[in-house]
């Protein structure tokens, strides 16, 4: 055997390489014109096109690409003009008509008009077959419902009527009742107006496979056709990238980074790693604890407003005891959520009063408060004869959201707290994914968890309505006046008197306390020291089209 | 050997089969399943039954095992539930990302450390000798995230001498042919992309070589020790042979065939470093995406990757264990 | 087995026959072990690998008496010290000799109360792991020993089982094991011991079948002792040394393994009591503000891990013929 010597050769040789790498790398670390912006994400996208989307990655993309009818104003939640300049309700508040912009061409060349708004809606809306299913398009159910033709009973009809083109620039959608979702949740990256010549020609709509094997068109992998001031580039699995050029017909003020590129980076401390050493410009989801350091050493660390409520979720039915509205006042009485907050959370994080941000109008400041307080906490399960209660306490383990960042740090300071007023804890952790959002939303083998919500767009019903507007096994309550209310204000037109059946509404959960809100917590997203002009946006909604190199 | 090698892949048939269906029942008797991975918060009770039922994965096992094996006659692995990729694909994407930093682990382990096993063993209780295995002793005692997070800090944050994450500097235009990257690099002529995807191998390869690296110079140490002690060296020394020629011809040689034996062996257990290493690295190889098909139970993933791994290990194996015949004459394969 | 693999092992078993030979068949236990000793207190590795073990097994013992606080009370939070969301995590002083940890609890005492987790995690998944992987080794290397059909197809059918563990990766195979049985602290010991399963069970049929092959087992045979009980009384005993060294060394992998997974988010959920593999995984997001946190676990599982890796090579080579000097 003669291994010694090739083994060597191939060491002599990988380390020549190496050198040869290393010269490389010097030489384009030099002349490095600053035209690429690489923002690390903790998640491959999973599909370009939005109206099959709901994981943030996905949207992130698809909001540089595309445009919407309306979109969030910079770096806030209130609706602002986007491909529409003007939207108007008529009197019944069920047909709503949008003046177009004009002169707006689609990355293929093909012009922006009527007719492609109504060949987009009427694709989402006449969906057939796999189409319907929940994973394919699940906005468009979150927010119309159902389809022209349901093909599954659990389906509700849709709120989605017809859309018809009244001139090039002038376009009317009928819906089938007022509500609340209009034109709010049309600023969703899912109702992004795509080119109608790519829909058709890379058979956006044909979902192929079987249903145990579905199989995505190709317009949906590699052919994203949209409005925005990037287009489409590259998506390298194989690299963990994806990369966008700047659309040099944007009717808007071009982009002014050329190219931008999406590297997928899942370890939270390899992204701060990697931006620290200059193989990134910036990252999304940046843990608690890294802010202020990463502040300090001068990196433009941006704090999104707070747009998510954390709460700690009661279901009264599978221990009758905490039916008793005593026993749930003691509950949101024996913790001290300030202290979580102060420690736990990012800087600029609030406790929360109510199931929903301040800064969402129906928010109420005279809801009712539960302050912390051991004493009064433990009087209270006296009185309601419970002193000697255990609860199954739910929290997930493996993950992070935008309102969660530390699910375990955060569990463990509340069942200190439950136990210093008595309360036994039993601790159930259980992975996110697939365990904890099953077991904590169906059945009732689960006293108390932790969940939250992060807003889609700015109206209150995407948060308290999301949560409380009919029975669900989550919380395990049935309280048909509330149900009522909430389908009266989800109907109101009128946007005033709506905004006062919320706050009303705020009250109301507030005093029936279904569950303890917590916190809200900004979630930060980072970038280099030499990157400036993006606006954190509370939906993260930021547009990469404003960022520039400085110096 | 001709008939040797048709009855390995005779073998393999049956026990492939085998293979499927236990791993079939244990992945679908896991608790969960695929639908809250792919809903999230938004999902509710109603919209989770409906994809469980669009999944099939209501019906009973025999009945989803039936479908998995038609398919897999015809080689369709069937898309992937949580990207909707085909199966095959995500596989060709990703298993050269492993492979790279397998073999670049590899290469670093082998070329540091049969030199040093073999000082260590030469110099036996001298400095060299104490160095090098205490250092293989804390090499395998070193966690390795914690490793990857300590090199990152020097050489990619400190030092800037080397990139801290990916296959790739996004920025280059790199042709795609076979998904190696340094190979597409040397087929295409873009030396730019193929040394940048070496530089990119640097630091993950070394995390994942320190375990390997310290078991191969034990074994090397020791195996040459137990040869230093052998009559015939005694007499090759005794018949004024240099030192040179002895450790080529007679130690090294000899000493080499309980050393490649352990290679062989940890080739295997890379794979389970290449886990850890991929997260901490974003370094796309089937490890860290193993483990999340696992998290996200998406099974046509798992039940495609793990049959596809089996077969390349059962063909590396037979592969190894023909060119010991060729390494070694007094082998023989029956 | 792979062909090389079997001619070592002639090799090794010829090694051995001479050495056995030269002692009487009862003392020769006794014997081989007293002089594995006798090397081994003259192995300056190994007394520092067993000076290592010894004041591990002390903290673990008796140290969880005699910490200053309790390692779950989160005083650090309650007034107001710690607020790790905002990045300050005080270090040591007067009465927090390690500071705090990122939940306002006192690091040094949970270390130390750590210990006794740790070395439990180590001990059970390494027995776990022994006691499954000596039963298939053993009833494998006992069956291929016994020979016939039967033997030879029993050793096939183990061994195949053996091999396709091996082919899936170890944290994998963990991981799943965690998935299907949740998580907790048993959890996580099964998980760590199926790891070591096949090791075990290799090495102890590998030398039960060298053993079978010795001059001994031949002389019981001829006259007339029942194969069963040769392999039960006679090569089982003496196929055991390697298995207790291997143990000793996978006691150090044992709670590198445990500690990887719980940086995968496996690892014990029981937040009560603290375990140096948990507190390097929950330290990872504080590394930017107070790396100290990583740093003492870490520390703590390497020279840990590095005393039983020490004791256990010397073991090895005290009780290797062929390194006798």
């Amino acid at each position: 055997m003669r291994a010694p010597r090739p083994k060597a050769a191939i060491a002599a040789v990988a380390v020549a390489a190496l050198a040869v790498a290393g010269c490389a790398e010097s030489d384009r670390g030099g002349s490095g014109s600053k035209d690429t912006l690489v923002f690390g994400v903790a998640g491959d996208p999973k599909v370009l096109d939005p109206s099959l989307a709901s994981d943030g990655e996905s949207l992130r993309v698809a909001r540089q690409i595309f445009e919407t009818l309306v979109r969030p104003e910079e770096g806030g939640t209130k609706i602002t003009p986007g491909l529409a300049e003007s939207w108007t309700p008529d009197s019944t508040g069920t047909v709503w008509t949008f003046k177009l912009r004009s002169g707006v061409k689609f990355h293929d060349g093909t012009d922006f008009n009527a007719e492609a708004v109504c060949v987009n809606f009427n694709r989402w809306y006449n969906a057939t077959g796999l189409m319907q299913s929940p994973d394919v398009t699940p906005y468009w159910q979150d927010v119309m419902g159902g389809f022209a033709k349901n093909e599954r009973e659990d389906l509700p009809p849709s709120l989605f009527k017809s859309c018809t083109a009244k001139d090039a620039t002038t376009v009317e959608l009928a819906f089938t009742r007022p509500s609340s979702k209009i034109p709010a949740a049309l600023m969703l990256p899912s109702f992004s107006i795509h080119s109608p010549k790519a829909l058709e020609q890379y058979q956006a709509s044909t979902i192929g496979g079987s249903a145990d094997n579905i199989q995505y068109p190709p317009y949906a992998m590699s052919h994203p056709t949209g409005t925005g001031p990037y287009k489409f580039k590259s998506w390298d699995v194989a690299n963990k990238t994806l990369t966008l050029e700047r659309y040099e017909g944007y009717s808007g003020p071009a982009a002014k980074i050329k190219t931008i590129v999406f590297k997928t980076i899942p370890d939270e401390n390899a992204r701060k790693q990697a931006l620290r050493s200059g193989d990134i410009q910036g990252y999304d989801l940046v843990g608690p604890a890294d802010v202020k350091p990463l502040q300090d050493e001068g990196f433009n660390v941006l704090t999104r407003p707070a747009f998510n409520i954390l709460y700690l979720a009661i279901n009264q039915k599978g221990n009758p005891k905490l039916a008793d509205i005593r026993v749930r006042q003691a509950i949101a009485h024996a913790l001290n959520r300030q202290a979580l907050v102060d420690s736990k959370l990012p800087p600029g994080a609030k406790v929360a009063i109510q199931f929903m941000p301040d800064t969402v109008e129906g928010w109420n400041p005279s809801v009712r408060t539960y302050e912390y307080d051991v004493n009064k906490a433990k009087q209270l399960l006296a009185e309601a004869g419970a002193t000697n209660l255990t609860l199954r306490f739910h929290y997930p383990t493996e993950v992070t959201r935008p309102y969660m960042p530390n699910p375990k740090d955060i569990f463990e300071l509340l069942s200190a707290d439950l136990q210093a007023v008595g309360i036994k804890v039993e601790p159930i952790p259980l992975k996110w994914s697939p365990d904890y959002l099953n077991a904590t939303t169906a059945g009732s083998a689960h006293d108390l968890h932790l969940l939250g919500w992060t807003g889609d767009y700015g109206d209150a019903y995407n948060f308290i309505g999301t949560m409380f507007d009919r029975q669900k096994d989550e919380w395990g309550f049935n309280n048909p006046e509330l149900f009522a209310l909430f389908e009266k204000a989800d109907k109101t037109a009128d946007q005033a008197a709506r905004y006062e059946l919320y706050k009303e509404l705020n009250a109301k959960v507030m005093e029936f306390l279904p569950g303890v809100p917590i916190s809200h917590s900004p979630p930060a997203i980072v970038f280099a020291k030499d990157v400036t002009g993006v606006k954190a946006s509370p939906l993260t909604d930021e547009r990469f089209s404003t960022a520039e190199f400085t110096s | 050997m001709f008939r040797f090698i048709v009855r390995r892949l005779l073998q393999l048939i049956p026990a492939l089969f085998g293979l499927s269906i236990l791993l079939f029942i244990w992945l679908h008797k896991l608790p969960g399943g695929p639908e809250s991975a792919i809903l999230g918060e938004r999902g509710t009770p109603e919209m989770r039954a409906a994809i469980r039922e669009n999944l099939g994965l209501d019906e009973p096992i025999l009945v989803q095992y039936g479908r998995f094996m038609k398919r897999m006659i015809q080689l369709d692995l069937g898309t992937s539930i949580a990207t909707k990729r085909e199966v095959t694909t995500e596989f060709l994407e990703r298993f050269p990302g492993t492979v790279e930093l397998a073999l670049t682990a590899m290469i670093i382990a082998i070329a540091l450390g049969i030199p040093l096993g073999y000082l260590a063993a030469r110099r036996r209780g001298r400095f060299l000798d104490h160095v090098s295995v205490a250092g293989s002793l804390v090499g395998v005692c070193v966690p390795v995230f914690f490793l990857a997070y300590v090199l990152k800090a020097i050489f990619a944050e400190n030092l800037h001498l080397f990139p801290s994450s990916g296959r790739q500097d996004p920025t280059i235009d790199a042709t795609r042919v076979t998904n190696f990257f340094v190979l597409d690099g040397l087929l295409t002529r873009e030396w730019d992309a193929a040394a940048d995807a070496l530089w990119h191998l640097v630091l993950p390869g070394l995390a994942l070589a320190s375990i390997p690296l310290a078991i191969i110079v034990r074994i090397t140490r020791a195996s040459v020790l137990e040869v230093l002690g052998e009559d015939y060296i005694r007499t090759a020394e005794a018949k004024g042979l240099t030192e040179r020629m002895v450790r080529n011809r007679h130690v090294l040689r000899n000493a080499m065939l309980p050393v490649s034996t352990t290679i062989g062996l940890l080739t295997g257990s890379l794979l389970s470093g290449a886990v850890l290493t991929e997260t901490v690295f974003a370094f796309s190889g089937i490890g860290a995406f193993i483990a999340d098909s696992i998290n996200q139970r998406d099974y046509p993933v798992l039940m495609g990757f793990i049959m596809i791994i089996a077969v390349i290990f059962v063909l590396v194996n037979l592969i190894v264990d023909l060119s010991y015949s060729l390494i070694d004459p007094r082998v023989r394969v029956r | 087995m792979t062909i090389t693999e079997r001619a070592r092992r002639k090799a090794e078993k010829l090694d051995r026959l001479g050495e056995l030979s030269a002692a009487r068949d009862d003392e020769r236990g006794v014997s081989l072990w007293q002089e594995a000793f006798r090397r081994l207190r003259r192995n300056p590795a190994a007394i520092v690998g067993a000076v290592i073990l010894g004041v591990f097994l002390v903290v673990a013992i008796v140290g969880p008496f005699f910490v200053p606080y309790s390692p779950t009370d989160t005083m650090g939070i309650r007034e107001g010290l710690v607020k790790s969301g905002q990045g300050i995590i005080p270090g040591s002083s007067g009465d927090h000799w390690l500071g705090f940890d990122h939940q306002g609890r006192d690091e040094f005492s949970r270390l130390v109360v750590g210990a006794r987790q740790t070395l439990l995690v180590g001990v059970v998944s390494t027995l776990i792991g022994l006691a499954v992987g000596a039963l298939i080794g053993g009833v494998a290397g006992a069956a291929a020993g016994l020979g016939g059909r039967w033997g030879r197809w029993v050793d096939g059918v183990l061994m195949r089982v053996v091999d396709m563990m091996l082919a899936l990766p170890s944290l994998l195979l963990a991981v799943s094991i965690a998935a299907l049985l949740g998580a907790g602290l048993d959890t996580v010991m099964i998980a760590v011991g199926m790891v070591s399963v096949p090791v075990f069970a290799r090495l102890l049929r590998g030398s039960m079948i060298a053993q079978s092959g010795s001059d001994y087992v031949l002389a019981a045979a001829s006259l007339g002792v029942r194969r069963s009980k040769i392999a039960l009384s006679h090569v089982l005993p003496n196929s055991l040394a390697p298995v207790i060294v291997q143990a000793t060394l996978t006691l150090a992998t044992a709670i590198i393994e445990a500690a990887a997974l719980s940086f995968l988010g496996l690892g014990n959920p029981d937040t009560a009591v603290p375990e140096w593999g948990v507190m390097l995984a929950d330290a990872q997001p504080y590394l930017g503000i107070r790396p100290a946190l990583a740093i003492y676990p870490a520390v703590a599982i390497i020279i840990t891990a590095l005393g039983f890796t020490l004791l256990g090579e010397a073991m090895r080579e005290a009780l290797d013929p062929k390194l006798r000097k």
